[in-house]
């Protein structure tokens, strides 16, 4: 179904019933691009969670983990504390940067090549083809009686699909916890994994839902993307695009062959119908660009392979832009920009985004101190007069070993500091101690007895020191005196 | 320019997209009638059938008399009280540890003492901040917790005492009840005395303006000493506030110490024995204390 047949509804009816899609199987080099990424993105998909990293004793061993029950992200070297959420949000301002690129570059790539949705489908569809048979005798079965045969293939797929479907919920609960236990715990059906039952529930059906039936539906009409792209693209995007300066007028073969030889103009298209029926969305490239396409390519191989038969040179489909087609009609030789403002621009954001985040995580202390002042009451008054100021300090020990920390102050000399539940020792020092990968939070008072002082406040820092390293954390914040 | 709006007989075909319009047209700019696709509506009416099964499984219609009970037996009450049941099984070896721990021992270990300090934390915002305030700052009458001046003692045991039995709380047998006499209202003294008193307080607490006299110092020794010392400095067992140092909880200006002695009382606490259980009141015990003025 294209965008302009989506309103071809009989006169009268609000509601426009589906078109089944039979894409046919083709060959040809965007189809090998898509099996070699298909296979790659899928074994990433499934295989990541058992691939493990060794972090020590008290840290898990699985190379990419959410830990939602111990509030950390693991992904290889890097350790993620849910304060540190900032680093998602830029992984997910470099994605959408890339995917903006890659639609300034080349249009749809993405949705054509790598979107889970065209993954998984490419998947559902080969599953199907290998049981039910390419797309014209599935045509015709579907038309015709449904003989045992069929009801056997069609039960034979459906589990097949569910299994796939099954398979993808179970490796995502696996990014969860940790893989071959929780593998192990449900081959053995263990108790008290129910979420674990429940998520992979949710994607089993997500996936069989979305892959075996909904397929071109979710691109026309669930995605937002093709609305956005269509907003973010420009004259000069590449996008698969019938050449019709070279195919039109479209005619068939013979009558082609007998005006060439008359030294007559003949189109390119012998109106096959090849791209047609290799579309996974139903489009017909021939009508120009459409909300339909996915830029996945396959009509090109499709037009190549009945090109390379009838002696005519390739590529009458192609990666390549209207204005072009243009152009070359009226004579003048195409234009092809992938330097231009926008495409800089993407890439520069890309490189500076990436470049920070990479300078942040390269820089990442593993010690934090956070201080927080008493806000009520913000001073106490002692009954000598003295002066108290109460602060929430918490000390951070992001490293795989337990840590002493040694806390200092500076900025209102001579006053008292003392840490709540922490003797200090023989040199009066104040450590605290804090377990690996571990937060402690602890209560700390600054007490100021000497002369009267001015009202207002005064800057304070706490430093706190590792003890074997010597490196060391300040904070500022302020003293009080009502 | 006018805008306006076509009748809908004006609906025909659009030839490029080959789709229906809807006759309106706004400066000859035509809208499509595209259909929805038919599985989408079908959600729609899914979305119905749902609810009614949703309808149906849960409490969902009020009655005269409180509400339809649902199919499957949900209540909010047993979700909460589930919940509740969930958070005290987490707790639970907080809890037993707490129960295990001697309370002056709490605050040597580091891990307990936060777990403690944040269930205090909780109790109190629950039970105590309404007197005392969020952050126990008090207020005229209410005493400051986060200070080292206490009417009945500041130590564990001191304060423990307070939080079961209460202050002045009368259903309450152990509740501490020692009561300021009204020396005005009740003719002991009169107010030239009060006066004479007050100038005497004021001048034992070093504030500016104090008056001390023969007359002040003996009146303080035959009527107030008995409680608040001879020095002034206070007597935890009897609530008397030491009249020397630099707090004062409903203020330390004449008129109010002078009200304060004609009228006597003092400020009332309820008694949480019977109210909090026992990892709570100590937990409460423990958060006060280290709110910073602890003894």
């Amino acid at each position: 179904m294209t965008s302009a047949d989506m309103g071809k509804a009989k006169s009268g009816s609000l509601y426009a019933p589906r078109k089944t899609i039979y894409p046919k199987e083709v060959e040809g080099e965007f189809r090998r691009i898509k099996w070699w990424l298909l296979a790659f993105t899928l074994s990433v998909y499934y295989l990541l969670p058992f691939v493990r990293w060794d972090r020590g004793p008290d840290a898990p061993s699985q190379a990419v983990l959410v830990d939602f029950l111990h509030r950390r992200f693991y992904f290889f070297f890097i350790e993620i504390w849910p304060q540190e959420v900032y680093y998602l949000t830029g992984l997910l301002i470099l994605a959408a940067l890339t995917l903006f690129l890659m639609n300034a570059l080349a249009g749809r790539i993405w949705c054509g090549y790598l979107c889970p949705q065209t993954v998984w489908t490419d998947l559902y569809l080969s599953a199907e083809r290998w049981i039910e048979g390419d797309a014209r005798e599935r045509a015709r079965k579907d038309a015709g009686p449904r003989t045992a045969k069929i009801w056997r293939e069609k039960i034979a797929k459906h589990a097949l699909w569910l299994l796939i479907a099954w398979w993808t919920g179970g490796a995502w609960v696996l990014y969860f916890a940790d893989a071959p236990t929780l593998v192990y715990a449900l081959a053995t059906f263990q108790p008290g994994i129910s979420e674990a039952y429940i998520w992979i529930g949710i994607l089993t059906f997500t996936t069989y839902m979305l892959a075996g039936h909904m397929r071109e539906q979710v691109c026309l009409y669930m995605c937002p993307w093709p609305r956005i792209q269509a907003a973010l693209t420009d004259e000069y995007a590449l996008n698969v695009t019938y050449r019709y300066d070279r195919g039109e007028p479209r005619m068939s073969l013979k009558q082609a062959s007998a005006l060439r030889l008359a030294g007559a103009p003949a189109g390119d298209c012998v109106d096959c119908g090849q791209c047609v029926a290799v579309c996974p969305t139903g489009v017909d490239i021939r009508k120009g660009a459409s909300l339909g396409c996915v830029q996945c390519g396959l009509c090109i191989d499709a037009c190549d392979a009945v090109m390379a038969k009838i002696g005519r040179s390739a590529r009458l489909i192609a990666y390549d832009t209207q204005m072009n087609c243009e152009r070359r009609r009226k004579g003048e030789a195409p234009v092809y920009k992938p330097l231009r403002a926008r495409t800089i621009i993407y890439a520069a954001l890309i490189v500076a985004i990436a470049g920070l985040m990479s300078a942040k995580l390269a820089t990442r202390e593993d010690a934090r101190l956070s201080v927080l002042h008493d806000r009520n009451p913000l001073a106490v008054t002692l009954a000598d007069g003295s002066i108290r100021n109460a602060y929430t300090i918490r000390f951070a020990n992001m490293s795989a070993e337990p840590r002493r920390f040694l806390l200092e102050t500076s900025g209102v000399e001579g006053a008292e500091v003392e840490i709540v539940g922490v003797e200090p020792d023989a040199e009066g020092r104040m450590i605290v101690g804090v377990g690996a990968d571990q937060t402690r939070e602890t209560r700390v008072l600054v007490t100021w007895r000497g002369a009267r002082r001015a009202k207002g406040q005064t800057p304070i820092l706490f430093t706190s020191k590792e003890l074997e390293s010597d490196a060391s954390v300040t904070m500022r914040d302020v003293f009080v005196t009502p | 320019m006018s805008t306006r709006q076509a009748h809908s007989d004006a609906a025909r075909i659009d030839p490029h997209s080959k789709t229906r319009t809807t006759g309106h047209e706004w400066d000859g700019i035509e809208e499509l009638d595209t259909p929805l696709p038919r599985w989408w509506v079908i959600t729609f009416y899914a979305t119905i059938l749902w609810s009614i099964g949703y309808f149906l499984a849960y409490p969902a219609l009020p009655t005269l008399s409180g509400g339809t009970q649902g199919l499957i037996g949900w209540h909010s009450r047993a979700s909460v009280a589930r919940d509740m049941e969930q958070l005290s099984e987490i707790r639970g070896p907080v809890l037993e540890r707490l129960a295990n721990a001697p309370l002056e021992e709490i605050e040597a270990r580091p891990q307990l003492l936060s777990a403690v300090r944040a269930l205090g934390a909780a109790a109190f915002a629950n039970n105590c901040a309404g007197c005392h305030g969020a952050g126990a700052q008090g207020a005229k009458g209410y005493p400051n917790l986060n200070d080292d001046d206490w009417l009945w003692g500041g130590k564990l045991a001191d304060i423990r005492r307070t939080i079961e039995h209460g202050v002045r709380w009368d259903a309450d047998k152990e509740t501490r009840s020692e009561t300021m006499p009204a020396f005005g209202r009740d003719g002991m003294l009169d107010a030239k005395q009060i006066s004479i008193v007050a100038d005497q307080v004021r001048a034992m607490a070093k504030l500016p303006g104090g008056i001390a006299t023969a007359q002040g110092a003996k009146l303080f020794d035959d009527n107030c000493s008995v409680c608040h010392g001879v020095d002034g400095k206070g007597n935890h067992d009897m609530g008397a506030p030491n009249l020397t140092d630099a707090l004062w909880l409903f203020g330390s200006d004449k008129e109010t110490i002078s009200s304060r002695i004609a009228n006597g009382g003092g400020g009332v606490m309820p008694a949480w024995k019977d109210r909090l259980d026992e990892p709570t009141i100590k937990a409460l015990t423990i958060y006060v204390h280290t709110l910073g003025g602890g003894e």
